[in-house]
């Protein structure tokens, strides 16, 4: 097996005295489509953005180690950091048109992209948009270029959003919600580009989403994250076939599956609230909305293992969860 | 949230509400008379100077009228003012500002033309024109200036409410029955307050300068009130040999305004970070 | 026969937008033509894409919007003539946000007495207790009241929105997407709710989604909007599993249900956008139609009857 081209250990991120992120690893191969599910506030896009080093300013970092393609981000300084962001790592936004700058047209955007990594001259950057906005399925990309970002739909402004990243050929791409604002045909539409390129580009991407609908149909690995933490990782169908944790099997009852759940029958759901978490916090966080907790859930959770590449973290042994 | 934008409300607050209680407790602070003239002791300096008492702790005016008890009564007419005209100013660009915002239409076409037009207008010429042609005084000065200060207040009020208006909480009001009046005082106007009460400090601060200005020119209140405007006015010929008689009022004038602005500045950023809380 | 509770006929909405400083105005067709009965105790769903005019509709029915041209009967009385209290007693909204659903600067005891309140004859010892028993039925502490809404979660606003809606005992709650904005543990505790009311005060309502799956699970009856116009209706089982209109059939295809291994969904759409200020001639939804004919562009296709359901499409009238 080929060494993961991102590879997290232990991340850690915390704004003042609350935790974020607390010691998440995970792990995205070229050519693979790794999902980042969970509800909001979970942790799911800083850790995204920590990937970028884009977390704000009043944000703290740690990690035991986070690498690029055998490189070491932690340390690294802004300028080298910029480099790679745009240039081998992309990243893609729920709502396009907070990433897209409403004064210049599409195709000065994209081909500054392009100059800034790689120079050249701008002709040949132009070219490159044009050719990116066709592999996106943009008809006529020739006018498009000269288009302002006003003057596109939701659906189109992604798509651009989507050949913006890929001018410089990233390895990595990480999406964040990207369809989330879109409408069902249109995210149809777009995961399936996206999967089409992944399969033509060899990309790896960091899919983050809270739609269990989008995790199953795109990823080829999952990590759930709750509070902060990944409270399990695995291959998406052994994950939908034998969800371990707790949270997650609640996540997948909530959700009405034609076929599964019969019409007007109540939903599975989870009582309470998300636990503020703070630096100090020990124990599951899950444990006060979990029907199996027990009285050391309060102590240090163990990760365990329940198949190859499917992980967990939960006090309770694989036996004792499938039989419950 | 910032701690200096903290402080600066703080230090804002203490200036103005201690101009007010000047203000409001003069006659019991003040040991001379502010009117009472005695030209033997005219020009004394301030107890900081060569010259200077404490018997006079701001010296004594040109006409030998005691400086300390002067500047506290003009305190008086600065705030007295300062809050007629915000308020009359307030309550009539709100008033119109609210009705264009929720109606729309036809009504708000009027409320932008009036807008439109009293910016149109110079103040201070305007003012002196009013003054010159009906006779100053207090009542004259308060109602010139409310009607000349109520154009931001209509401005703010009535993008705030065409904002308010889209919301959802409005339309469940509609649906649950409840009437135009209601919606719109209990409703809208409770959720546009907050910009208001920024603009009603920097109208303060506007209208209190104005009244200095008019007074300056000689046509705000009448002679002998002891407007800081006019003590400044009073004050410019003898600024050469007594600097304290124009930097006196002159100072105070512009510690309120700072004061006022500051706690402007500082209520805007509580307000807004109140909000998202 | 019984009288529908809700009957909306022939409805539409138009608005004219300017659209810059030299183009000349632009009429916006938000609904067009739009017919259709909820019975009592009811679910009728209404799904569709942005700008398909379904919260337009919401609006309509709940007498905030008065319609261009068409009525709208609320339990066989005519919307427009109804007053605001009447009204009131009658149908209810839930709203998509519930951050902007809820008034700031009041309390949640007040936001949820409001309906009472506007009726003018409820004494506050009766409010109180009717405000009380309505937040604990919603599933919330009666304490929570004295809270404002910036102390509460998403959840827990809409359950305030709810009880909101349930004060006066009303027959019809319009749900504008009410579960859209909230977390998927949320959204399964506000739909099993909702469900839990319906029985237990014989409500019917009409349900805005553009999520599928949760219409599927709530309606007894859908209806699919395109641009303004209902291209098919029919009693949920029929139109989730014999989809007639091409629209329907796309539409359902889309849906990403949480099943691995399907793969991503060939909607067969073109790009085309449906535009509300340019609705295109002849069947509206014939420019993304992948089945298309030439008189699809010509003419528009009429209501056709099929089995219990409607539906507008050519290719089922010729049939």
């Amino acid at each position: 097996m080929t060494a993961p081209l991102l590879e997290i250990d232990r991340l850690d991120i915390g704004f003042g005295p609350l935790s974020a992120v607390r010691g998440a690893s995970l792990q995205v191969r070229r050519g693979e489509t790794h999902c980042l599910v969970g509800e909001s506030g979970c942790g799911k896009s800083v850790t995204a953005l920590a990937v970028m080093g884009l977390l704000a300013r009043n944000a703290t970092r740690n990690a035991v180690s986070m690498r690029f393609d055998g490189q070491e981000l932690m340390g690294l300084d802004e300028k080298a950091m910029s480099r790679l962001r745009g240039d081998r790592m992309a990243m893609i936004f729920q709502e396009p048109m907070t990433s897209l700058n409403p004064a210049y047209t599409v195709g000065s955007q994209m081909a500054e992209v392009m100059l800034r990594h790689r120079g050249g001259t701008r002709r040949a950057a132009l070219d490159r948009a044009a050719e990116l906005l066709a592999k996106v399925r943009i008809t006529s990309p020739g006018m498009r270029l000269g288009q302002y970002p006003h003057q596109l739909s939701g659906g189109l402004r992604q798509r651009v959003m989507i050949a913006m990243a890929l001018m410089c050929s990233p390895e990595l791409l990480i999406a964040d919600e990207p369809t989330t604002a879109l409408d069902v045909t249109v995210q149809a539409q777009i995961l399936r580009l996206l999967a089409d390129l992944q399969k033509d580009l060899g990309l790896a991407i960091l899919l983050i989403t809270h739609d269990l609908g989008v995790v199953a149909r795109t990823a080829h690995h999952v990590s759930v994250m709750y509070a902060g933490q990944v409270v399990e990782t695995a291959p998406v169908a052994d994950l939908f076939a034998n969800p371990m944790h707790p949270y997650t099997r609640g996540l997948l009852s909530c959700v009405p599956v034609p076929g599964k759940v019969r019409p007007g029958d109540p939903l599975g759901s989870i009582p309470g609230m998300v636990p503020r978490v703070e630096h100090a916090f020990a124990g599951c966080a899950f444990r006060q909305r979990c029907d199996l907790a027990r009285p050391d859930c309060a102590g240090t959770i163990p990760r365990r293992d329940f198949a190859p590449g499917h992980d967990y973290l939960c006090q309770i042994e694989p036996a004792a969860l499938v039989t419950a | 949230m910032k701690p200096v934008s903290k402080l600066g409300l703080w230090i804002g607050a203490f200036i103005v509400g201690f101009t007010l209680f000047l203000a409001i407790f003069a006659p019991l602070l003040v040991t001379h008379d502010p009117f009472a003239q005695d030209l033997s002791r005219r020009l004394i300096p301030p107890f900081w100077m060569d010259n200077g008492g404490l018997t006079h702790p701001l010296g004594t005016d040109q006409l030998g009228r005691d400086y300390l008890a002067r500047l506290i009564y003009g305190a008086r007419i600065s705030m007295l003012i300062g809050i007629l005209t915000m308020v009359a100013s307030g309550l009539l660009g709100t008033a119109m500002g609210v009705i264009g915002g929720f109606y729309g239409g036809r009504i708000d076409d009027f409320v932008l033309f009036a807008i439109t037009a009293r910016l149109s207008i110079p103040l201070i010429l305007v003012a002196l024109a009013v003054v010159a042609l009906v006779g100053s005084s207090l009542t004259v000065v308060v109602a010139t200036l409310g009607l000349l200060l109520w154009d931001r207040f209509a401005v703010v009020a009535r993008v705030a409410t065409m904002q308010v208006r889209t919301l959802d909480f409005v339309a469940a009001a509609w649906a649950a029955g409840c009437s135009r009046s209601h919606i719109l005082l209990r409703e809208v106007l409770p959720n546009i307050l907050s910009p208001l009460a920024v603009v009603a400090t920097l109208e303060m601060a506007l209208a209190i300068l104005l009244e200095a200005a008019l007074s300056f020119l000689g046509l705000g209140v009448p002679p002998p009130l002891p407007s800081w405007g006019l003590m400044i006015a009073e004050a410019k010929d003898y600024m050469f040999f007594s600097p304290w008689v124009i930097m006196v009022p002159g100072l105070s004038l512009a510690v309120l305004v700072f004061g006022i602005n500051l706690l402007g500045d500082g209520l805007r950023d509580l307000l807004r970070t109140g909000r998202t809380t | 026969m019984k009288t529908p509770l809700i009957e909306v006929r022939d409805v539409g909405q138009r608005f004219r937008v300017n659209s810059g400083l030299l183009e000349k105005k632009r009429q916006v067709v938000a609904v067009d033509g739009v017919s259709l009965k909820l019975m009592q105790g009811d679910v009728l769903g209404i799904v569709g894409e942005s700008g398909c005019g379904k919260s337009t509709l919401a609006r309509i029915i709940l007498g905030l919007l008065p319609p261009t041209t068409g009525d709208v009967l609320i339990d066989g009385q005519d919307l427009s003539k109804l007053d605001r209290k009447e009204r009131a007693r009658l149908v209810q909204p839930v709203f998509q946000d519930p951050f902007s659903s809820l008034n700031p600067r009041r309390l949640v005891r007040d936001i949820v007495a409001l309906p009472l309140h506007a009726q003018g004859d409820v004494t506050s010892a009766e409010m109180r207790k009717r405000v009380d028993t309505m937040l604990e039925r919603v599933g919330l502490d009666p304490a929570m009241g004295d809270r404002f809404p910036a102390q509460l979660s998403g959840g827990q606003r809409q359950r305030v929105a709810i009880a909101r809606a349930l004060v006066l005992r009303p027959r019809i709650v319009v749900c504008d997407e009410p579960t859209s904005a909230l977390d998927v543990s949320v959204q399964a505790q506000i739909l099993n709710l909702l469900a839990e009311l319906r029985r237990e005060f014989g409500l019917s309502y009409l349900f805005i989604s553009h999520n599928l799956a949760v219409i599927e699970h709530v309606a007894t009856e859908v209806a699919v909007m395109y641009l303004g116009r209902i291209v098919e209706r029919n009693d949920t089982a029929s139109l989730f599993h014999a989809p007639k209109h091409p629209y329907t059939k796309a539409l359902l295809a889309s849906v990403l249900t949480p099943e691995p291994g399907l793969g991503i969904p060939e909607t067969g759409l073109g790009d085309a956008m449906p535009d509300p200020a340019n609705v295109p001639p002849g069947c509206r939804f014939h420019p993304r139609c992948p089945v298309a004919i030439e008189r699809c562009g010509r003419e528009a296709p009429a209501i056709t009857r099929v089995g219990n359901g409607i539906t507008e499409c050519h290719l089922i009238t010729s049939m």
